[in-house]
């Protein structure tokens, strides 16, 4: 298996994050839609690292990632419970706040 | 007492911090503070009048030190014979302007402090002898002033404070325009090197671009009449006038009275200190149009007063007269005429100030100045006509009195110029004596003979307040009058060698 | 008896300060002094007198030893260190710049002061009946204290600059004296006159005082410069101070001695300047319209400047000066003496206000006292001066008794038969008169006598002939004879006939009653004098001895009028006053020359021709005028109004004073208040009218400016803002606040941005 099938597993992971992102009404699957992209990047820095020559620079970026997704979730679901206090709701076309 | 120039200057602003920091609505404690702070300076002054060294022409109690080195800046003040009574009048003008405002009510703290500002401003003027600090000190000066005649003045004080305001400003920038130009030509700002250089002829702007020539005239020629001009504003010179009147009808008696007692002589001071020892040859060549320009101040201010109706205008009007003196004396180049000028100073400023404290006795009572609606009031202030009438003749030089000594010693020198048209002049100045004698008499004519009006026949004689402010000023028309020597040998050597400087130097 | 001078000039200097020192403590404590202080100051001048005639009495007796004695009696106080440093206090080398003051005690001096001294003591004495009850009493004595200080400083002053000074101070004084009823509401005539009558006095010798000014600059300059220029000037008079007389007249000699005998121009030009003094102080032509109306003073007042002090200050100027003044000056001199004579005695003889004629009277005899030293006459000039002063303040002061007797009614009209009401004045009033008028051994005669005498003597000796003189000479002798004829027709009219004070109708009614009265309205009705003394308010009466002394005063001026008396005077005087003795050996001799009396002997034929023409002319001009008066006043009462009728023009022209005053009024007064309003307008249209125009322009330029700035400046800052503004709301349109449709954007905008790259 060369590196072009990691990288359209990666991309087809991003896709699917990103119309997660867009498409979905609830937050929760927005989130996911983001953990989908994030590890989408850490399949990229995984095989881009083991297909040039097994540096372990890729993989240490591919932990961090995985630490700070975890982090963010945490934040993001600190977010979605206030965004939900707030509007009642955890649908993003709701909390159209932004625009003020 | 070696820093006794300092201490004259300096302690009116001490006070003005003290009459700042008093307690609010203590109007008592603000007075007491203020004569306080004008008397201890006017103390001085007169001990510094008689430790005065009168038999050398060099500067005195001299103080030198480094101000803004940057600039070439020093604090550097010093007296000679031309500013020591000067100096005198100035601190018995303010202290007598302290009990004479008395009657003020409005924003009491305030006024005072401006005051005392005030005094800081002219004191300075008198006592520098580097050129920039004389300017800080004049439009230290011009503050002050601005705000008392425009905060407590009459109904029109607004336009007549502006009117000041600019007009003295244009002056000012004038001003700054030469001092700038002499820096850069001398490389300093102290007064007497720049007459050192004057005095060889060094001082001609040849290190600046253009080389001593701007637009075809020459540097001197420019500087001369930029400062002029500045100073001629203050005098005022015709047609340089026109702001006096109104700021002296606007203003309050105190602040008129240091009007026309000192700041007026700020212009001829600084004409002898700051403008013809600079640059004498100009000064030479524009002898006749100084000439010209005092002999139609002299009568044409007298014909003016001659056709006012208001006390105050009329007064206002005399000073633009009795000014033009100074300026003939200047111009003949003679040593009586400078004497006449420098004492002409002096005495128009007892005998201004004593005409000012006259209007303002009969303002505080009437509440107008027309001098149509009185009439008789000797009948019911018998104290008032007297005092009055004996400062009118002061301020129209009769014999015996000071105006009469600075009139004639003036007029004498005049006659005696080296350029015999000024005999013209003469001439043509006594016209204005007669005027003179015409105005002053037909006023007191109109206010105190003649039928009493009705209106005023309760009105009570001058109070001891009043007399106490107009009697030490009088007591010096008379004085001066019968002992001139008084302010003549003081003046001597400054004077003979002033005179032998603007006379010999640069050629 | 000679001068010594260790105490004497004490004594002078005594002199002066006595009036100065009474005046300073009565102005401040005089209202509270026993009697208003007028003891002190009546004392005081008293003993000024004493003082002054004892030194004249010495002065006399050096004239008196012969000739020698009296040349030497010029004694200048500085010789003896006496002097008062006026200017500076330090001794300036042989100063030009200095004015060193001290006494100058000379012949014509001495005289002066003895004048002075008896005459103002005689008004302050006079007063003291004349004023009682004054609101101002205090003040009055005060004043005229001063006044004579004034005069006796003049008189004393050893430079003229000095002299100026207390020339000056007389006009001062004047000013005050003659306006003295100026605050006295309870006299509305005089109320009003007064305040006028003083600013006129002082306005119109200020002219004089600025000519005289002039001259003095004229003649400090060209000496100084001369003295500076020339050596011989310098080793002639080493201390050269050029204000001093003594100096002047040696300059003088020296200056026209180097320009081979003649006079400069300019000698000439300052001589006329002082002359100008003279006309405004003396009341010559055309300056003499003060004069008349200074009499809206108190009556001893009026005696006072007519007499000793003001009036008599210009002549005696003219005596200081007279070795400095050129012939073509002294033509002058003689001329507008001459006319003013006569043209004063002319107007003399038709007002009726008694001291109007009085008034006139002394303006017509200054002009013989500047005519005589016009003439060369300098020393009758001033012998008529001193005897005018004795009898004209008699008359004045018998005058005032009268008027005060006649319940303050001045027009001649209204009096009449006074003679049997007041003996006393009338017998002095008589004197005097005959003194005035010439009558033979009466004072005048002796000074008129001379002053004719001189005019004979230059017009008959060719080398003093000008046709000037001719002029001056015809003139004077008429108005000699006008003179006599008006001064008894004022005693004719106020002390003859019956008193008409209180009668309805008599020969003046209808005159009156067309004319109105002269002087002040009569008011019989409130007549507090009446009252007062007791007697019949309606008839006149003389002041009581016993409680005023006003009486006294008049007796000792008119003693100095009565033959005898007054020949001794012309002695004294005449063998004291020559040009040596008052001028000094070197400066005298200049002067002399120029003197007509000079080449007077008696005995030679010219001599004696002059003094027969001079005494048979003056003797018939007074007999004439005498006999013309009584003809006229006494005789054919009926006579004057016919006269009057027929002179029709002419007599309305001196009735109205030759339209003087008018004609001063419309050529200078008018012209100055409108050149006044002018400038006014001037100043206020177009010297700030420029001022407030700059100001204008620069206010106007000033909105341009906030214009411009606020719509191109300040429009194109907007135009900015708004374009952003537009863009911001079009972009606006993007800002939903939906974060997934941020997202869709953020991801097409990659995929642009990625395809953008992979296609390039």
């Amino acid at each position: 298996m060369g590196l072009g099938a990691y990288v359209a597993v990666s991309a087809a992971l991003f896709a699917l994050g990103v119309v997660a992102i867009i498409v979905r009404r609830n937050v929760l699957y927005v989130l996911m839609g983001i953990e989908m992209i994030l590890n989408a990047a850490n399949i990229n820095f995984v095989a881009f690292s083991h297909f040039q020559g097994g540096a372990l620079d890729g993989r240490m970026f591919a932990i961090f990632t995985i630490i700070l997704a975890a982090a963010e979730a945490a934040v993001a679901l600190a977010i979605v419970l206030n965004v939900f206090y707030l509007f009642d709701s955890v649908r993003p076309s709701e909390a159209d706040l932004l625009r003020e | 007492m070696d820093h006794i120039l300092s201490w004259i200057c300096f302690l009116p602003l001490i006070g003005m911090t003290a009459v700042i920091l008093a307690p609010k609505g203590n109007n008592t404690l603000v007075k007491a503070i203020s004569l306080v702070a004008t008397g201890v300076p006017f103390l001085l002054a007169t001990w510094l009048y008689f430790s005065f060294d009168k038999t050398t022409a060099s500067y005195q109690f001299v103080q030198r030190f480094d101000w803004i080195p940057l600039l070439g800046a020093q604090y550097y003040v010093g007296i000679d014979g031309l500013s020591i009574a000067l100096i005198f009048l100035t601190t018995l003008l303010l202290f007598i302007a302290v009990p004479a405002s008395f009657s003020i009510e409005k924003a009491q703290k305030a006024y005072y402090a401006l005051l005392l500002l005030l005094e800081v401003g002219i004191l300075g003027v008198f006592i520098s002898l580097d050129y920039f600090l004389f300017y800080v000190f004049w439009e230290i000066m011009l503050l002050p002033m601005y705000f008392l005649i425009g905060i407590w003045g009459g109904p029109r004080r607004e336009y007549a404070a502006i009117k000041f305001f600019l007009y003295t400003l244009t002056g000012s920038v004038l001003m700054l325009v030469a001092i700038v130009a002499l820096r850069l030509d001398s490389g300093t700002f102290s007064i007497p090197e720049m007459m050192n250089l004057a005095r060889s002829g060094q001082l001609t702007g040849a290190s600046l671009p253009g080389g001593g020539q701007l637009i075809g005239l020459e540097f001197a020629t420019w500087i001369f009449w930029f400062l002029f001009i500045g100073f001629a504003i203050k005098v005022p010179v015709f047609p340089f006038h026109t702001w006096l009147p109104d700021a002296h009808v606007q203003a309050p008696t105190p602040i008129s009275v240091i009007l026309a007692g000192i700041l007026l002589k700020l212009g001829g001071y600084g004409m002898l200190r700051a403008c013809f020892p600079l640059v004498p040859t100009a000064f030479r060549e524009s002898c006749f149009a100084l000439g010209v320009l005092g002999v139609v101040s002299i009568v044409y201010g007298a014909y003016v007063a001659l056709g006012q109706t208001d006390f105050k205008r009329m007064v206002a009007y005399s000073s633009v007269s009795h000014m033009g003196y100074v300026l003939l004396g200047f111009a003949a180049l003679t040593e009586w005429g400078y004497y006449g000028a420098a004492t002409q100073m002096f005495n128009h400023g007892t005998s201004s100030a004593v005409m000012f404290l006259v209007v303002g006795v009969i303002y505080d009572r009437a509440h107008h100045r027309d001098l149509n609606g009185f009439g008789g009031l000797a009948q019911v202030m018998p104290r008032y006509w007297a005092l009055t009438t004996l400062g009118f003749f002061a301020a129209m030089g009769l014999p015996g009195l000071a105006g009469f000594v600075s009139e004639a010693m003036t007029l004498v020198g005049a006659y005696s110029a080296p350029d015999p048209v000024f005999k013209l002049f003469v001439l043509i100045s006594v016209i204005g004596l007669v005027i003179t004698a015409a105005f002053l008499l037909w006023a007191i004519q109109r206010v105190f003979l003649g039928n009493l009006n009705e209106k005023y026949k309760d009105y009570t004689d001058m109070s001891p307040r009043e007399i106490f402010c107009q009697a030490p000023l009088l007591f010096l028309c008379v004085v001066l009058g019968i002992f001139p020597f008084f302010l003549l040998d003081w003046m001597e050597p400054s004077v003979v060698q002033m005179v032998d400087f603007l006379k010999t130097a640069g050629s | 008896m000679k001068f010594d001078p260790s105490t004497d000039f004490g004594l002078l200097l005594a002199v002066l300060l006595i009036p100065l020192i009474g005046y300073t403590i009565q102005i401040f404590f005089g209202k509270k002094l026993p009697r208003q202080g007028d003891w002190m100051l009546t004392g005081g001048m008293g003993v000024v007198m004493l003082i002054t005639v004892y030194l004249a009495i010495k002065a006399i007796a050096a004239g008196a030893h012969g000739d020698g004695h009296a040349v030497d009696f010029l004694h200048s106080s500085q010789d003896h260190g006496f002097a008062f440093k006026w200017l500076f206090d330090e001794a300036k080398g042989p100063g030009l710049l200095n004015v060193v003051a001290g006494i100058l005690y000379d012949p014509l001096g001495a005289v002066m002061l003895a004048v002075v001294g008896i005459v103002c003591f005689c008004v302050h004495l006079f007063s003291i009946g004349y004023m009682q009850g004054d609101r101002r009493y205090h003040i009055f004595f005060a004043n005229i204290s001063l006044f004579s200080f004034a005069m006796l400083g003049l008189v004393l002053a050893d430079n003229i600059l000095f002299l100026f000074l207390f020339w000056e101070i007389m006009g001062l004084m004047s000013y005050l004296l003659i306006g003295h009823f100026s605050q006295d509401p309870s006299n509305p005539f005089f109320h009003r006159w007064a305040t006028w009558a003083s600013k006129k006095a002082f306005l119109t010798t200020r002219i004089g005082d600025c000519l005289l000014f002039i001259g003095i600059f004229i003649f400090y300059r060209e000496f100084t410069t001369a003295w500076e220029t020339v050596p011989a000037f310098k080793e002639a008079l080493p201390r050269f101070q050029p204000f001093l007389f003594t100096d002047m007249w040696e300059m003088g000699r020296l200056v026209v001695a180097q320009n081979g005998g003649e006079f400069p121009a300019w000698m000439t030009a300052a001589g006329l300047c002082c002359f100008g003094g003279t006309i405004g102080k003396s009341a010559q032509f055309p300056l003499h319209i003060w004069l008349p109306d200074a009499m809206a003073g108190p009556t001893p007042v009026s005696a006072m400047i007519h007499a000793a002090t003001m009036v008599a200050a210009g002549v005696f100027l003219l005596g200081r000066m007279y070795p400095l003044m050129s012939p073509e000056v002294l033509a002058v001199v003689t001329v507008v003496g001459a006319t003013t004579a006569l043209f004063a005695a002319t107007i003399g003889m038709v007002v009726y206000d008694i001291k109007a004629v009085l008034a006139y009277s002394t303006i017509s005899q200054l002009g013989f006292m500047v005519a005589a030293v016009g003439m060369g006459g300098l020393v009758a000039g001033m012998f008529h001066m001193v005897t005018h002063a004795f009898f004209k303040a008699c008359l004045f002061l018998s005058a005032g008794s009268v008027i005060h007797g006649c319940h303050h009614v001045q027009d001649m009209r209204l009096m009449g038969g006074v003679r049997k009401h007041m003996p006393v004045t009338f017998v002095c009033m008589l004197v005097c008169t005959a003194a005035i008028a010439g009558v033979y051994q009466f004072s005048g005669y002796f000074s008129k006598d001379a002053i004719l005498l001189a005019g004979w003597a230059s017009v008959l000796d060719n080398a003093v002939f000008s046709g000037w003189n001719l002029y001056a000479l015809i003139s004077l002798a008429i108005a000699a004879m006008f003179t006599a004829f008006y001064m008894f027709r004022l005693i004719f009219m106020t002390f003859f006939g019956e008193y008409r004070g209180n009668l309805e109708t008599h020969m003046y009614s209808a005159q009156i009653a067309a004319e109105g009265v002269e002087g002040p309205e009569p008011h019989a009705h409130d007549d507090h004098h009446g009252d007062e003394h007791g007697h019949d308010a309606h008839l006149p009466h003389e002041a009581p001895l016993r409680r005023n002394p006003m009486t006294i005063s008049l007796v000792i001026l008119a003693v100095f009028a009565v033959p005898g008396v007054a020949a001794l005077l012309n002695g004294w005087i005449t063998h004291l006053m020559t040009p040596l003795s008052m001028y000094g050996p070197t400066a005298g001799a200049f002067a002399a020359e120029k003197i007509s009396e000079g080449i007077l002997d008696h005995d030679s034929h010219l001599g004696r021709q002059a003094h027969y023409l001079a005494v048979g002319v003056s003797l018939f001009v007074a007999t004439a005028g005498i006999v013309a008066a009584w003809f006229l006043y006494v005789r054919r009462r009926d006579l004057p109004e016919v006269i009057t009728t027929k002179l029709g023009l002419v007599y309305t022209a001196v009735r109205r004073r030759y339209f003087v005053d008018e004609m001063i009024d419309i050529a200078f007064i008018q012209p100055t208040l409108k050149l006044t309003t002018f400038f006014r307008t001037f100043d206020e249209k177009v010297v700030d009218g420029f001022v407030l125009l700059n100001g204008s322009i620069h206010k106007g330029l000033a909105f341009f400016m906030a214009w411009i700035d606020k719509t191109i400046v300040d429009g194109l800052v907007n135009l900015v803002g708004l374009v952003s503004q537009a863009f911001g709301a079009a972009t606006r349109l993007l800002q939903t606040g939906r974060i997934q449709q941020y997202a869709a954007f953020a991801v097409a905008g990659g995929l642009l941005l990625a395809s953008w790259l992979i296609l390039s």
